[in-house]
């Protein structure tokens, strides 16, 4: 209901949604752009063709456009602390939570989805790949997992956004660090650090791990292949995670009062 | 006090504007740390395949992303300086009071443009920086004037900085809604300074024209001269051309605003 009033609401302005829609839908193509230009250089990226970059970049784009989608607004969370607004918010006889993602919700924010859609689906027609019916069945598999562990990163950033308020640029590392990252094949980073993207923060089970089980390549680390089909259990355990922590930093709130 | 004074007092209140916040400061280090780790690596396996790419070698492609980390939010290529808040003072109508005071509004924003860039390069660029050093195989040039050449280049993008987004701001006068042209800006700022990607890397035509538009002057021309690729002297021109373009832009479009618009009461 509330994120149906903040579609009304910027139905209200149609040139201006838009044009913010164009705007984000052509940020994250200018990502795109970016490895098009490096592959003007280039043949191949860390082993990876071009076709298989994209296959990656839209795997991860779509994923995070969807969780952006859904609670995207949650970054905005620290401002809502620091200004006391977050109070009115408490009294209204709904989840915190929902209204917190619901709370300007924008669906300018389908252009990144079209976006990662789209390469991903170029990416599909240039692959050469031989399809089964798991690796198709794995697909809306993955955009959906996908979808739910950028979403456990938005709200445990949001949670975080307790304690810290002025920080929300440090969720910003982890949502938009988080899909920059995953736009690039794991053979491109330092072993430590598709470890700690594994294990710490389980990022590579968006598109990395899925990936390469579709492309059939070599796994990352070595994992055993049954971790391509991880996915889903990875997002449940994050989802669950990160609303504990929701609600830890819930009840740690203190209003200021003002 | 003379004019002078007053700006200088102008800029040391940005400057201590933004050192009040430090959570959010700690916050932007850590982010760009983050950013310039996925860069460094991402660049890498470029630089791999393709050794020497653009003229540069590895290390001075290392030294390129802390480079642009370091520079970020301190010429506020992304977007961020003071341009969101002078649009706010337009739609809200408060843009009347700084209209009244008795200092030119350019001059009164540039000046706290400028405090806000400093500290930004201190408190934002110099960890990202350092970090990037310690912990890469980065190439950095031995003689002091290299350094010096380096910073006034550094200047210089301040001031085209500042003329690109006071000229954004300014349009508020007419569109009263900044959001769609500000996302327009910082998509033009990211993808033509080199943040992206370094501009000696765009390819033929497209590097061509990217290389000649004021954005260039930003982050590849001070780079260019850190690593010593880029004849100073050369580079000053072109970046003080855009300089004196832009901020002469922005006082003709300031005075057709404050004779043609009426201001928002409220």
């Amino acid at each position: 209901m509330i994120a149906g009033m903040w579609i009304r609401s910027t139905m209200a302005y149609r040139a201006s949604f838009a044009m913010t829609t164009f705007g984000n839908f052509s940020a994250t193509l200018l990502d795109f752009v970016a490895i098009m230009l490096m592959f003007s250089r280039v043949d191949t990226l860390g082993g990876w063709s071009l076709p298989e970059v994209a296959f990656l970049y839209g795997l991860s784009g779509t994923a995070f456009g969807l969780a952006d989608l859904l609670i995207g607004s949650m970054e905005r969370l620290g401002r809502r602390v620091r200004d006391g607004t977050l109070d009115t918010l408490l009294v209204r006889p709904a989840p915190v939570l929902a209204q917190v993602a619901a709370d300007q919700f924008a669906l300018r924010r389908l252009g990144r989805v079209v976006q990662g859609l789209l390469v991903l689906g170029w990416a599909l027609t240039r692959l050469d790949v031989t399809w089964t019916p798991v690796k198709l069945l794995l697909m809306p598999v993955m955009a959906v997992s996908g979808c739910g562990i950028f979403c456990a990163v938005f709200v445990a950033g949001a949670a975080f956004q307790f304690l810290a308020q002025d920080a929300s640029e440090v969720q910003n590392a982890f949502t938009y660090g988080g899909t920059t990252l995953l736009q690039y094949p794991p053979t491109v980073f330092a072993k430590e650090l598709v470890r700690g993207v594994t294990f710490v923060l389980p990022l590579a089970f968006v598109n990395w791990l899925p990936a390469t089980y579709v492309l059939g390549r070599p796994y990352p680390l070595d994992l055993p292949r049954w971790t391509a089909f991880a996915p889903p259990l990875v997002a449940v355990a994050c989802c669950a995670l990160a609303g504990l922590a929701w609600r830890a930093g819930l009840r740690s709130y203190r209003s200021t009062g003002s | 006090m003379s004019a002078g004074r007053l700006y200088v007092a102008v800029a040391a209140g940005g400057f201590r504007r933004y050192a009040t916040y430090r959570t959010a400061t700690a916050a932007g280090v850590f982010t760009n740390t983050v950013f310039g780790l996925i860069l460094v690596y991402t660049y890498r396996a470029l630089w791999d395949e393709r050794p020497h790419l653009g003229g540069w070698d590895q290390a001075q492609v290392m030294t390129y992303v802390w480079l642009g980390q370091a520079l970020l939010a301190a010429l506020a290529i992304g977007g961020g300086g003071i341009e969101n808040e002078l649009m706010e003072r337009i739609r809200t109508g408060d843009v009347a009071i700084d209209l009244y005071r008795p200092a030119d509004l350019q001059l009164w924003w540039l000046a706290t443009d400028l405090g806000r860039a400093f500290f930004q390069l201190l408190g934002r660029g110099l960890v990202p920086f350092v970090v990037g050093a310690l912990c890469f195989p980065v190439y950095l040039p031995r003689d002091v004037g290299t350094w010096a050449a380096f910073l006034v280049a550094v200047l210089l993008a301040m001031l085209v900085g500042f003329g690109i987004r006071y000229l954004v701001a300014l349009s508020a006068f007419w569109l009263l809604d900044g959001q769609g042209v500000t996302q327009m800006s910082w998509l033009a700022g990211f993808f033509c300074s080199g943040m992206l990607l370094p501009l000696n890397v765009f390819p033929g035509a497209l590097g061509a024209v990217v290389r000649v538009l004021p954005w260039s002057s930003l982050l590849q021309a001070p780079a260019q001269i850190l690593l010593g690729h880029g004849d100073p002297l050369g580079t000053y021109v072109f970046q003080g051309a855009w300089a004196v373009v832009l901020l002469g832009a922005g006082r003709l479009v300031q005075s057709a605003a404050t004779r043609r618009v009426v201001v928002q009461g409220g």
